[in-house]
């Protein structure tokens, strides 16, 4: 796609977007990230071909289908299978044989798209034999991106970079043998699902509902301010148990944020973060 | 410089893809470049995790050199590359944020997404820099500048290895001015010398 044009949405005009989002809808962008925010709703303007916000402010006041649409538009749903390898890889040989001495494992995904991380979550503790005992949490802000999870269906096209990816994360079998090819479309054993708990979860507005050994939650702070990184954070903090582990994304940082001090990175490169107390 | 000059140059903005990477590792081994300014890079390069163009550059340059994280500072005088796969924004003129979203001109990071992200936040305090390609990311973030009453370069695409890239920018009229590489980092000097307001 080609560029955006920020200078058609002044910082006012996106206050008002954003106040009208969260009275009629209840959803609260204000404290995503600006340079982010405003990217995204100047890429809707061009793609609906709405020529200024006045144009932009008009449909979502008069057409009450236009905001679940915006919604959709705004969550960057970007993911891939064992992105990031070498986290999958530290996860496997450091990670998994930690929480396989617990009787049961519970594990959160905090903001996981259409679910290609949450599926390789789960061929690695099939691979560790510890599916049997583990539930894993799949949340996301967007309904729509969460319904394929339950399918477990994915684009074929990326079967040969995912099969890389899961070589590179220290995997040995044949990658092939977790899915059946139809057409265009990959569909992923039915097992790897059995453990799998899908549901709609807002970071910014909803609670902590449980305790658990893991929480990965990756490529979802950048999005955040400062200020709501923090608070989901803390979220975080809250529902991790003593001795937990947090994974971030490759390019996320917990060293400016309120709850550094509890916590103490696995190895310098990777962001996995032990919860020390 | 006196004392409380400000300095009018904050940001010096690089962009390149084929062929540019020497022109980047020149620029950044020239002595007594200004460390008034803060440097960003912007280069494609195929999914490079493991760093080679910040140890490229850590190697010819005294500036200290990061691969940005999400909402890292921005510093004066260190050398800040886009990391792979992720749009470099800029949130406002303390900090730097993320984006891992859509391909811009089948690229991220996107020249042209922290280029129009820079004029945004920092108006006419940015130099820009467009160098060699094979594409046209950059020429209009380029121009985003040069609207913003920033100063814009271009590498010369006739000495340039590839032209596509920078003759883009002339097209769209981004350039303040067409020069060759060699010269680049002597017009960083020169525009950062006497640039106090
Ligand atoms: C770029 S994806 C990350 C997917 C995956 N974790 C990865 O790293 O590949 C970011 C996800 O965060 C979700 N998200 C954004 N805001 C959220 C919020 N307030 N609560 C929960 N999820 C949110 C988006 O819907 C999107 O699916």
């Amino acid at each position: 796609m080609k560029g955006t044009d920020l200078a058609l949405l002044r910082d006012e005009d996106l206050e008002l977007l954003l106040n009208e989002i969260f009275i009629s809808h209840g959803y609260d962008f204000t404290n995503y990230a600006r340079a982010s925010l405003k990217r995204r709703i100047t890429r809707i303007m061009v793609i609906d071909r709405l020529p200024s916000f006045a144009e932009l402010y008009y449909r979502v006041k008069s057409d009450e289908n236009y905001i679940p649409h915006i919604i959709r538009q705004l969550t960057v749903n970007v993911t891939e299978m064992f992105r990031d390898p070498h986290t999958f890889k530290v996860l496997r040989e450091e990670v998994l044989p930690v929480l396989a001495t617990h009787p049961f494992i519970r594990i959160w995904h905090a903001g996981c798209s259409t679910g290609e991380e949450v599926y390789s979550m789960a061929i690695l503790l099939e691979e560790a034999n510890l599916l049997h005992k583990a539930l894993i949490y799949a949340t996301d802000i967007n309904a729509h991106v969460i319904e394929n999870i339950k399918r477990g269906i994915f684009p074929m096209q990326h079967m040969k970079n995912y099969s890389e990816n899961y070589i590179l994360s220290g995997g040995r079998r044949d990658f092939s043998k977790y899915y059946t090819a139809k057409y265009e479309w990959a569909k992923f054993d039915d097992k790897l699902k059995e453990r799998m708990i899908v549901a709609t979860h807002n970071l910014v507005s909803d609670r902590s509902f449980n305790e658990f050994q893991l929480i990965c939650c990756r490529n979802v702070l950048i999005y955040f301010d400062k200020e709501l990184q923090d608070k989901v954070l803390t979220l975080f903090d809250d529902s991790l148990d003593k001795l937990g582990f947090l994974v971030l994304g490759s390019k996320e940082n917990i060293r400016f944020t309120s709850v550094a001090s509890n916590y103490r990175q696995m190895e310098n490169k990777e962001k996995i973060w032990r919860k020390m107390r | 410089m006196e004392e409380n000059a400000i300095i009018r140059f904050k940001i010096i903005a690089i962009g390149g893809s084929a062929g540019s990477l020497d022109t980047v590792l020149r620029i950044f081994q020239t002595p007594d470049l200004p460390v008034s300014s803060s440097y960003v890079v912007v280069i494609h390069r195929k999914n490079d995790p493991s760093s080679i163009l910040s140890e490229l550059i850590s190697a010819r340059t005294y500036l200290p050199v990061k691969e940005v994280e999400d909402k890292e500072p921005i510093s004066p005088g260190t050398i800040y590359i886009a990391p792979s796969d992720y749009h470099l924004l800029i949130e406002d003129e303390k900090t730097f944020s993320l984006d891992s979203s859509e391909k811009v001109h089948h690229s991220r990071p996107s020249i042209d997404v922290t280029f129009e992200s820079l004029a945004e936040i920092f108006g006419d305090a940015v130099i820009g820099i467009l160098l060699s390609g094979a594409n046209a990311d950059g020429a209009e973030g380029l121009r985003k500048i040069r609207d913003a009453g920033g100063y814009t370069i271009v590498q010369n695409p006739a000495t340039s290895e590839v032209g596509y890239m920078p003759q883009q920018a002339i097209n769209l009229k981004a350039a303040v001015e067409v020069t060759d590489a060699t010269i680049i980092p002597d017009t960083i000097l020169r525009l950062t010398l006497n640039a106090e307001r």
